[in-house]
């Protein structure tokens, strides 16, 4: 579903933040990516988003090789990447449910189709109650709840997700790692960047190190193809 | 490492990337543009001081070209078929008697160029000229008449053809006993003239203030652009388009061009009733049943059409300048 051909990413300013990475993550699987700060897992995220692009070597989703997007292909490929971010990067000038309901509205759906996804999404993250307040009015972990359920309201084939659980206690957290687990078990292929060593030990799941830009880890899924 | 071209097939299982059918997209961005538009307006109206400034701004810019186009609207309305009555006068030398004036007359009626053709006696120019002028007692007091007699004729060449006139006038001035011809038509193609050249420079203020509606609204959508930075950014993250993050701003400016012709054509017609009753005064006195012209429905469709184009091309100039800037990082 995700896969790194011999990716570098070398900034503006001679910073290397990848240095010929390589990876695929099969359909279905759900991976960490960790690795201390700076080590380059924000932008790898970005270049799977195509907020970046790779100075060398190929990225692929779902067969999609992305440098042959064009410009205007770029909104088509975002809708089927869901992505969480640390931040939340939600609106405050709107209720949690025209936050959620952001990415449909985007996508085309009529708003009334619309309305009954966002509420299933809502559902799913136990939101449902707080559809009409403003996300500024909620804690942390709900804050992050509404970004993932913006995230996987458009049903993506791929979920992103930046140190989803950042600022939170280790309770949220587990309860944040369920719900990517459910997602997971649906069939989104999912792809978890954190330094939380304590929480990725507990998981059975992959887990892919980054140092210093390389990857040295965890290429590819210990029962999956190649060797 | 797994090798390059290796992929598994797609499966039926697993998550389904969600699609609405074509018809269901249509109705949705149907619906979608009717959001955005009340959104848009809803969004000028929270801030109802700094929306009303604007407007006023391009409801000036926009209302004193508007004026100028109606006063010369109006001018042609007044003026419309002046040119049909040219006349030309010709004055007869005195030796010429009343005999062979009146044979002049008929003379000059049969030419091919001239539509009609009349002789007024000195007596009869003296009796016309005391009734109109209201001179009459101090007339009769006069040793002899001043005026000379006169062949008034109206050429039926068309006004258009200026060369043919001018070429008659000279033929006709020419005459035997024909003292001066004279064409009372001058003063109404200086009339003219001064018109097309009013027209000409409405149309250069209007070019001007049009760029200032323009620039007003581009440069007002570009505060708004900047304001909602962090909206255009997420929206780029979830699959915004660039036409569906451009939408809600060219909305605005049409809303700004809309509200702008709209305090245009309310400056017009206060204007219109403030001038209405000296104009109709004045109409009177020279029993004139001129009334003064509005911008009636076109006009006013077209004042509309005007402030809209403007505010949105304001609006896409914007737009393409400063949202290309707001990615993602």
């Amino acid at each position: 579903m995700i896969q790194f051909d011999a990716v570098s990413k070398r900034y503006p300013s001679g910073h290397e933040a990848l240095n010929r990475v390589s990876f695929r993550i099969e359909r279905d699987e759900m991976v960490f990516l960790t690795g201390h700060s700076g080590a380059g897992k924000s932008t790898l995220l970005k270049l799977i988003m195509l907020m970046e692009q790779p100075s060398n070597g190929q990225v692929l989703v779902d067969g999609q090789n992305l440098r042959k997007l064009g410009r205007r292909q770029v909104p088509y490929h975002r809708r089927r990447v869901g992505v969480v971010f640390q931040n939340h990067q939600l609106l405050f000038d709107r209720s949690v449910f025209h936050n959620v309901a952001l990415p449909l509205l985007i996508a085309g759906y009529h708003p009334r189709e619309a309305a009954r996804r966002v509420r299933a999404a809502l559902d799913k993250v136990g939101l449902l109650k707080k559809e009409t307040c403003n996300p500024i009015t909620l804690s942390g972990g709900e804050q992050q709840r509404v970004g993932i359920a913006r995230a996987v309201v458009n049903k993506p084939m791929v979920l992103l997700a930046d140190e989803p659980t950042g600022n939170l206690d280790p309770g949220l957290s587990s309860e944040i790692m369920h719900l990517f687990e459910q997602f997971n078990q649906v069939g989104v292929t999912v792809l978890i960047a954190t330094h939380d060593l304590a929480l990725i030990a507990r998981m059975p799941n992959r887990t892919m190190t980054l140092r210093d830009g390389q990857l040295f880890q965890g290429q590819v899924a210990a029962a999956g193809a190649g060797s | 490492m797994s090798s390059p071209g290796h992929r598994r097939g797609r499966r039926e299982t697993g998550a389904v990337q969600s699609k609405a059918t074509l018809a269901d997209r249509l109705d949705a961005w149907r619906s979608h543009h009717g959001l955005v538009a009340t959104e848009s307006l809803r969004r000028l109206l929270r801030a109802p001081g700094a929306s009303l400034l604007t407007w006023m701004v391009i409801g000036i810019a926009l209302a004193l070209p508007a004026s100028l186009f109606v006063a010369l609207e109006n001018m042609q309305q007044l003026t419309a078929g002046w040119d049909g009555a040219a006349r030309v006068s010709l004055f007869l030398e005195d030796s010429v008697n009343e005999e062979a004036g009146r044979r002049l007359g008929q003379q000059l009626a049969r030419r091919e160029d001239v539509a009609q053709s009349v002789y007024v006696s000195r007596q009869a120019a003296l009796e016309e000229f005391s009734q109109l002028s209201g001179f009459g007692a101090l007339l009769s007091e006069l040793p002899e008449n001043p005026l000379p007699a006169v062949v008034v004729l109206q050429p039926s060449l068309g006004a258009s053809s200026v060369a043919a006139m001018e070429q008659l006038l000279l033929q006709l001035g020419q005459l035997p006993g024909v003292e001066l011809a004279q064409m009372d038509m001058k003063w109404v193609q200086r009339l003219y003239s001064l018109m097309a050249l009013g027209k000409r420079i409405s149309l250069a203020l209007a070019f001007l203030l049009g760029l200032g509606v323009l620039l007003v609204a581009g440069n007002t959508i570009r505060l708004a652009i900047e304001n909602r930075r962090d909206e255009i950014v997420v929206t780029k993250l979830v699959g915004g388009t660039d036409a569906y993050v451009r939408r809600p701003f060219l909305y605005t400016g049409l809303w700004y061009g809309l509200g702008g012709s709209i305090v245009a054509w309310l400056l017009l017609t206060l204007l219109l009733w403030w001038l209405d009753d000296p104009v109709g005064i004045l109409a009177d006195l020279y029993d004139s049943s001129f009334e003064l012209q509005g911008l009636g429905v076109s006009g006013s469709l077209s004042l509309a059409l005007a402030g809209i184009v403007l505010g949105l091309a304001g609006a896409w100039l914007a737009v393409t300048r400063h949202l290309g800037a707001i990615e993602p990082r």
